[in-house]
């Protein structure tokens, strides 16, 4: 059964949604075994974690047939450590949402749509072969499709039609740069294509494949001048899809960039590595001035999903071992700090009864929790630090220097700045200042809606005071993506 | 509710048969020859709404009395259960054999494989999806 352990993660959301299916009456049911689920996922992929950090990269054969002719799945570290971070917060969103979401929405098929992003979120972490990512790509999307437009509110339809427009077109890219690759290289074997390009040793035709490739994850991950769906799509859901989205969504596009780029397209590096790091300094650009442009606090958190994501495209930029650490381990806090953000946010909301910072502040007389946590969040968010934002930065920082890309570095660091600016007018103005709005109304009740946003507070704390856990594991990652004889090592052994 | 539709109504009658008895062998001819799970399940598929068509979206409802969404939920489960067998003999998820058994009806030699039960799970998968896709576009004119 051990040999077993990487298809676990697959097959529990698998079933869970399934089961959800056949109980959609009973809302009860429904949440306790979503969360019990989402325990046995947690454990199940901290197991993963530990035994992929203890053996090497595993993988495995699915249905049989001996990679590069069946499907392979792989777990590397930075795949497990992704499913584990995907897996909590998932469990975090569901619990959340025990409270935070209305019975209408959980009727019409919620937490089994939850449970398919789960699935497709997990897939494309795990999976060995290009077509197979693809497909789960496709999987998340359209549980994302269906979570954006649940309960029909005349924002999400309006929304939801660019986003899934958007995500149409890219996905018809991606098959075509998949069909370009297949043509050239005839292999859609993850390792194999590897070898295969390095064999050739990437010639003018495969660069422009692995632009294509840039592109579609570029699309999905909302790097520069492909971000403009965002914004609007990720502010109409509620905010627990919001947080979900935000932990999940773009972060898988930001994975598929990092393995397409470490392992397959590494010949070219003056090339596409030089075009990643002006993509990331410019994607934290129009992030950073989105944050600091807005009065609405959702909007502000959405440009911080942006900018986040120019911090970890900036690591692969570099392409060296410090800065693929800073990118995992940025990548992994980010997933943690921006469910935490959105789904506080959500509770503030909920406290507020709108999202705009102005017509709201002197939240902390009634409610100290939740300022107390909005200012954990923030400090981890912009890096001070006892919290687990600083180190991935601090690493980020080295392999930029290390790669001599100074001016980067230094856009970074006011791009880092400025983050934490745009949440500290938030803090200030919403939670800190006059009460206004709070003291007028019943004291709302957010009971059951802070403790989810806590938890994934606790674990960034862990993350950053307690870094010598989890550093192994992401310094294990970053040697696999920096040595690509590895990962191909563990999946075509012969 | 269409009184006037004798004819139609009578040919759909004879052909609705006709067509599900050719999906069937198109479904299980899938392993051979060109067919399979979705195109069968599609060609069973276009019989139920030929009833509609005829008849009205009442009959085919009372005709297949299950919610759609349980027959969704259902072609999913065989098609993880049957690749989650495996693993208990100590295989791979998905792996699949096949073998030859004297069936009665069939003939000797039959050749069986565990991939048709994975092909069911499609087959209801794909039938549920497009007429619970029909039926709601249909209801709601």
């Amino acid at each position: 059964m051990m040999n077993n352990l990487i298809i676990l993660p697959i097959l529990i959301p698998f079933l869970t949604a399934i089961i959800l299916l056949f109980i959609r009456k009973s809302v009860k049911a429904e949440r306790i075994i979503s969360v019990l689920s989402g325990i046995a996922l947690v454990i199940i992929s901290g197991l993963l974690v530990k035994e992929v950090l203890d053996k090497g990269a595993i993988s495995y054969a699915l249905g049989g047939w001996a990679p590069p002719f069946g499907i392979a799945l792989v777990a590397d570290s930075l795949a497990a450590l992704l499913v584990l971070f995907a897996s909590i917060v998932v469990l975090i969103c569901i619990l959340f949402s025990i409270r935070g979401i209305d019975e209408i929405r959980v009727k019409f098929f919620f937490y089994p749509l939850v449970q398919f992003l789960l699935l497709g979120v997990i897939g494309a972490f795990l999976t060995g072969d290009i077509f197979n990512l693809f497909v789960f790509f496709e999987v998340l999307l359209m549980a994302s499709y269906g979570l954006i437009t649940l309960g029909g509110s005349k924002a999400q339809l309006q929304e939801s039609i660019k986003y899934v427009l958007i995500n149409v077109i890219s996905s018809a890219f991606f098959v075509t740069a998949i069909a370009l690759l297949y043509s050239v290289t005839g292999t859609l074997n993850i390792a194999d294509l590897s070898q295969r390009v390095a064999e050739v040793n990437q010639p003018g035709i495969l660069t422009v494949i692995a632009f294509l490739f840039m592109i579609v994850f570029g699309m999905k991950a909302a790097i520069f001048p492909l971000y403009f769906w965002l914004p609007g799509s990720y502010a109409a859901p509620p905010p627990v899809i919001t947080a979900l989205f935000a932990g999940l969504l773009t972060k898988v596009g930001i994975y598929a960039i990092m393995r397409v780029f470490t392992i397959i397209f590494y010949h070219e590096p003056q090339i596409t590595h030089l075009t990643l790091e002006i993509i990331a300094v410019l994607t934290m650009v129009v992030g950073v001035i989105g944050a600091i442009a807005y009065q609405d606090m959702q909007k502000i958190l959405v440009y911080n999903v942006v900018a986040g994501v120019g911090f970890i495209i900036f690591g692969v930029s570099s392409l060296n071992e410090a800065g693929l650490f800073g990118a995992t381990f940025y990548l992994l806090h980010d997933m943690l700090i921006k469910a935490a953000l959105f789904l506080l946010v959500g509770a503030i909301m909920i406290i507020t009864q709108t999202s705009s910072m102005k017509n709201a502040s002197g939240l902390i007389k009634q409610y100290p929790l939740v300022g107390w946590s909005f200012l954990v969040a923030a400090l981890s968010l912009a890096g001070v630090p006892p919290f687990s934002g600083f180190f991935g930065k601090l690493y980020l920082i080295q392999g930029g220097f290390e790669a001599g890309q100074y001016i980067s570095v230094i856009i970074m660091i006011i791009a880092s700045l400025l983050i934490l600016y745009s949440v500290m007018r938030i803090f200030f103005s919403v939670i800190l200042g006059e009460e206004n709005h709070a003291s007028q109304n019943e004291k709302a009740n957010i009971k059951g809606l802070l403790y989810p946003s806590m938890i994934l507070l606790f674990l960034s704390f862990v993350m950053g005071f307690g870094a010598e856990f989890i550093v192994p594991h992401v310094a294990n990652a970053a040697e696999t993506l920096l040595n690509p004889e590895i990962y191909i090592e563990a999946v075509l052994k012969e | 509710m269409h009184p006037n539709d004798v004819i139609l109504q009578t040919v759909t009658k004879l052909l609705a048969f006709i067509i599900v008895i050719f999906s069937f062998y198109v479904f299980l001819s899938g392993h051979h020859n060109p067919g399979g799970g979705f195109i069968g399940a599609l060609t069973t598929a276009c019989a139920f709404l030929l009833i509609s068509v005829a008849f009205d979206i009442e009959t085919v409802k009372k005709m297949i009395p299950v919610d759609f969404k349980t027959i969704m939920a259902a072609g999913l489960l065989i098609a993880v259960i049957s690749g989650m067998i495996p693993i208990f003999f100590g295989e791979n998820f998905l792996w699949q054999t096949f073998d030859y058994f004297d069936l009665p009806l069939l003939g000797d030699n039959t050749e069986l494989a565990t991939a048709l039960v994975f092909d069911v799970g499609v087959y209801l998968v794909v039938i549920a999806v497009v007429l619970s896709i029909i039926f709601t576009i249909g209801e709601e004119q």
